[in-house]
C-alpha cells in the first residue's frame, strides 16, 4: 500500500486487510461517540476562547498605545503575541476546519470566518482542508511535505537547491504567514508554468493582495499612528508579535508531519484506498507533541495532530479526551504512536531538514516500479 | 433668509469613512464583533433580546419576558417573532406569537411557549431557560392580525397554545367594542394558558368565553360550533390550533361560501408519508448528503454543517428559500412535487421541502 512497505522495517507488515478495516470501524465508532455528545460544554469552550482572545488583543493593543515606555512595550508585545497565536491556532485553524459549524452560529462558522493571516480563509481552506488533509503525506500530492521548497523524505529527488534548505526553512518560519499565502496560491508552480496570466490565478492573487494590504495597514500603519509618539515602538512591537507568532506556528506545524518516525506514502499507494487505509495513513503520517493543557491550547490542539488528522472536523477540545483511546488502538495493533516534547520534536524535524539538504547515501528507492504488497493483499 | 441644510451625502460619506477606519483597526474582525461583547442590544447590532424573566403559566407552558434590542420595530397583536435559542450548543430557530400588547420603544415583550412532547426548543425554553440569557430575534411578522377597522362581530377559535396570538390581540384591547366570542379548547381547566385572565375578561363582559375541556368534553368539532356559537359563520373569525381543527374549520367555512372570513395561523407543516429521498448537493458549499424523503432539506443541510438560511421552519416566512438548480423535491405539507431542470431557476422553501430524487441546490 505504501512507500513504507518497501522499507526494511515495514511498520504495517503484520496487519491484514481485515485488521485495517477493523481499525477504521473502531475509529468511526470513536468519531460517532464524540459527534453524539457535542453540546453546551463545547460551545461554551470555543466562546470562552474567542472572548479571551479578543479581550487579550484589545488589552494588548491599548497597552501598546504607550509602547514608548519599555514595560508597556514588553507587556503589550507579549500579550499581542499570545493573542495572535490563539487567533491563528485554537480559533482560526479550527473554525476554518468546520469544527464548530454544528453550532449553527453564523458568527463562528467556517463559511464566514476570516482570520488574522495574510492568506484569505477561502484559499487556505482549499489548500489545507481539501488538499493537505486528503492527501496527507503522499509524495507529490501533499505540498505540505516541504512546502514545495524542501526535501523532507529520502524518496524525494535531491537537487543542489536543497543544500540551502535549512536557510529557506528558517526564512519561511519567520514569514510563515506569507509562505502559507504563497503556498495556497501555488505561486512557484503557477509562475513556473506561466499560469500567472490566467484570470483565475490573477483573481486569487488579487484577493491575497487585498488581504495583505488590510493586514499591513492595521499592524504597521493604523495602530502605530494611533499610538502617536509611540509610533515606531508600536510598529516594532507588532512586527515582533507577528514574527514570534510565525515562528511558533511554524514550529508546531513542523512537528505535525516532519519528525522522525512519521511515514510518507507514494502516489500510487492511494489509488482505490479504503476508508480503513485512509485512516491508517493519517495515523502513521502524523506526530503529536506532549505537554500541558496550556501548551495544547497554544498549539490549537495540533499537539494532537494524530487525532486531528483522523477527525479534522471534531471540536479541538475533544482531541485530548479521545487521545488515550486512539493511543490504545495504536498499541493494540502494534503501530507506532509518534509523540514527544516540543523541543524534542522541533529538533527532530530540523535534523531531518538538515540531513536531507544533502543527497542520500543510497539512491532513493524506485518504489513505484514495484507492485505494492498490501494492495494485492487487500484485493484492491 | 436662507439656511444651509446639512448635506446628507456629505454626512453619509463621513460616516462611511469613519466606519472604514474603524474596520481597518479591527480587521479581519469588524468593530461590531467587539461591540457585541459589551452591548449586544445596541442599535445597529444584529437583533437580539435578553430574557428578563420566565413565568410559569401552566404545568407545561411558560411566558418569557424579553427585552429586545434597540432596533426592535414593535409588533402588531397576533404577529409572531422568530427566536434563535442555543440548545445544547446548537442554535435553533422557532417562531412564537407575541403575547404582550404593543408598548413604547424599549419596553419588554413577551412570548408564551408550551412544551410539546420531544420538543427540543420548547422544553428548553419552558424548563431550563434562565433570566439573563441572550436570544437571537427577528422582527415581528405574520398577517394573522386584526384589520385596522375591527369588524363588529368577532370569533376566535383556539386550542392549546393556539390561544397565544389571540391573547396578544385581547391584551391590546382589541377588537374595540366588537362583540367577541372566544372558543378555547384545552385538556383540562388547569391546562388553559392564561385561564384566569380569560375568565376575568369574560366576567367583566369584554368577551364571551366558551371553554372546552377535551378530557371531559371530547375534541371540539365543527358541529359543536353550531350549538356553541350559532352565528359563527357570520363572524369574522381567527383560528389557531392543531392542524386537524384548522383543516376542518377551513372546509366548513369554505363549504358555507364564507372562506374569506376565516383567518388561520398554522404553526407546523403537515408531514405526509415519506417520499423516496435522494442525494442532495449544496453546490457552493461543496457538500453532498443523502437525505431521506421525510427530512426537510434545511435540516439535511444543517446536519451536514452547511450554514443554511432559515426562517420560521414551518413554511410561512420564506427566509429559507434557495434556488433548486436541478432535481425534484416534495412539499412535506401537501406532497406536491416540484421539479427543476437547468435554467428553470426554481426557488424552493427548504424547511418544508424534502428530496424526491437527486437535488442540486445553489448554495
Amino acid at each position: 500500500m505504501t512507500v513504507i512497505q518497501n522499507k526494511p522495517d515495514n511498520p504495517i507488515a503484520h496487519l491484514s486487510a481485515e485488521d485495517i478495516e477493523t481499525i477504521g470501524r473502531e475509529l468511526d465508532a470513536i468519531r460517532e461517540r464524540v459527534v453524539a455528545s457535542r453540546g453546551e460544554r463545547d460551545a461554551a469552550y470555543i466562546r470562552r476562547v474567542i472572548s479571551t482572545q479578543r479581550k487579550l488583543e484589545i488589552g494588548s493593543r491599548v497597552v501598546l498605545l504607550f509602547s514608548l515606555f519599555p514595560p508597556a512595550w514588553i507587556v503589550g508585545t507579549a500579550g499581542l503575541t499570545v493573542a495572535k497565536i490563539l487567533e491563528n491556532m485554537e480559533v482560526g485553524h479550527n473554525v476554518l476546519h468546520g469544527q464548530w459549524d454544528w453550532m449553527r452560529d453564523p458568527k463562528i462558522h467556517s463559511t464566514t470566518w476570516e482570520w488574522d493571516h495574510v492568506s484569505p480563509a477561502e484559499q487556505w481552506k482549499h489548500s489545507h482542508n481539501e488538499l493537505h488533509h486528503t492527501y496527507t503525506n503522499v509524495l507529490g500530492k501533499d505540498n505540505d511535505l516541504g512546502y514545495g521548497i524542501m526535501r523532507v523524505d529520502e524518496d524525494q529527488r535531491w537537487h543542489p537547491f536543497h543544500l540551502g534548505q535549512p536557510l529557506w526553512n528558517f526564512i519561511n518560519a519567520c514569514f510563515f504567514e506569507y509562505g502559507i499565502a504563497a503556498y495556497d496560491l501555488e505561486l512557484g508552480r503557477n509562475l513556473r508554468k506561466g499560469r500567472h496570466k490566467k484570470p483565475e490565478f490573477r483573481a486569487r492573487a488579487r484577493a491575497v493582495g487585498r488581504k495583505i494590504r488590510r493586514q499591513v495597514l492595521k499592524d504597521y500603519i493604523v495602530h502605530p499612528l494611533l499610538s502617536g509618539p509611540s509610533f515606531l515602538h508600536t510598529l516594532a512591537a507588532t512586527f515582533t508579535a507577528n514574527l514570534l507568532r510565525n515562528l511558533w506556528s511554524h514550529s508546531v506545524i513542523m512537528c505535525g508531519h516532519f519528525p522522525e518516525g512519521v511515514e510518507t506514502f507514494s502516489r500510487r499507494s492511494i489509488e482505490g484506498e479504503t476508508r480503513g487505509e485512509w485512516y491508517l495513513r493519517q495515523m502513521l503520517g502524523s506526530a503529536n507533541i506532549s505537554g500541558s493543557r496550556l501548551m495544547h491550547i497554544m498549539t490549537g490542539n495540533l499537539s494532537f495532530q494524530i487525532e486531528h488528522h483522523l477527525f479534522p472536523d471534531l471540536p479541538s477540545n475533544r482531541y485530548q479526551e479521545i487521545a488515550p483511546e486512539v493511543r490504545a488502538l495504536f498499541d493494540r495493533y502494534g503501530l507506532k504512536y509518534t509523540t514527544g516534547s516540543l523541543p524534542r520534536q522541533v529538533f527532530s524535524a530540523w535534523k531531518k531538514v538538515v540531513r536531507l539538504s544533502l543527497p542520500n547515501r543510497k539512491a532513493p528507492r524506485r518504489v513505484d516500479d514495484r507492485p505494492a504488497p498490501a494492495l494485492a493483499a487487500s484485493g484492491v | 433668509m436662507t439656511t444651509t441644510v446639512p448635506n446628507p451625502s456629505g454626512k453619509a460619506a463621513l460616516r462611511g469613512r469613519i466606519l472604514r477606519l474603524a474596520a481597518s483597526v479591527t480587521t479581519p474582525l469588524l468593530p461590531d464583533d467587539y461591540l457585541d461583547m459589551v452591548a449586544p442590544l445596541r442599535s445597529g447590532a444584529d437583533l437580539r433580546g435578553r430574557i428578563l424573566a420566565v413565568r410559569p403559566e401552566t404545568a407545561d407552558a411558560a411566558t418569557l419576558v424579553i427585552r429586545p434590542g434597540r432596533d426592535w420595530r414593535g409588533h402588531t397583536p397576533g404577529q409572531y417573532v422568530r427566536l434563535g435559542v442555543d440548545v445544547d450548543g446548537v442554535r435553533q430557530w422557532r417562531a412564537y406569537s407575541v403575547t404582550s400588547a404593543p408598548a413604547r420603544r424599549g419596553a419588554p415583550i413577551s412570548v408564551t411557549v408550551k412544551a410539546i412532547p420531544d420538543g427540543v426548543v420548547s422544553n428548553h425554553l419552558v424548563r431550563r431557560t434562565r433570566p439573563g440569557t441572550l436570544v437571537q430575534l427577528d422582527q415581528a411578522q405574520g398577517d394573522f392580525v386584526l384589520p385596522g377597522r375591527p369588524p363588529a362581530r368577532v370569533l376566535f377559535v383556539t386550542a392549546g397554545s393556539g390561544v397565544t396570538p389571540v391573547m396578544g390581540m385581547l391584551r391590546a384591547g382589541a377588537p374595540g367594542d366588537a362583540d367577541v366570542v372566544v372558543v378555547h379548547s384545552a385538556p383540562t381547566p388547569a391546562d388553559v394558558i392564561f385561564g384566569a385572565e380569560l375568565r376575568d375578561l369574560a366576567a367583566r363582559g369584554a368577551i364571551r368565553l366558551v371553554e372546552r375541556h377535551t378530557d371531559t368534553d371530547g375534541l371540539l368539532t365543527v358541529a359543536d360550533l353550531d350549538r356553541l356559537v350559532p352565528d359563527h359563520l357570520d363572524r369574522e373569525t381567527w383560528a389557531c390550533g392543531p392542524l386537524g381543527l384548522l383543516d376542518a374549520l377551513e372546509a366548513h367555512w369554505t363549504a358555507a361560501g364564507h372562506g374569506d372570513r376565516l383567518h388561520t395561523e398554522r404553526f407546523r407543516p403537515t408531514v405526509i408519508s415519506p417520499g423516496e429521498g435522494g442525494t442532495v448537493t449544496f453546490a457552493r458549499s461543496g457538500v453532498t448528503v443523502d437525505a431521506d424523503g421525510a427530512t426537510p432539506l434545511l435540516d439535511a443541510g444543517e446536519n451536514a454543517g452547511v450554514l443554511m438560511p432559515s426562517g420560521c421552519r414551518m413554511g410561512i416566512c420564506f427566509g429559507c428559500v434557495l434556488p433548486l438548480r436541478q432535481g425534484a423535491v416534495r412539499d412535506l405539507r401537501n406532497g406536491e412535487l416540484t421539479t427543476a431542470v437547468p435554467g428553470d431557476g426554481v426557488r424552493i422553501q427548504t424547511c418544508v421541502s424534502a428530496a424526491a430524487g437527486p437535488c442540486d441546490i445553489d448554495h
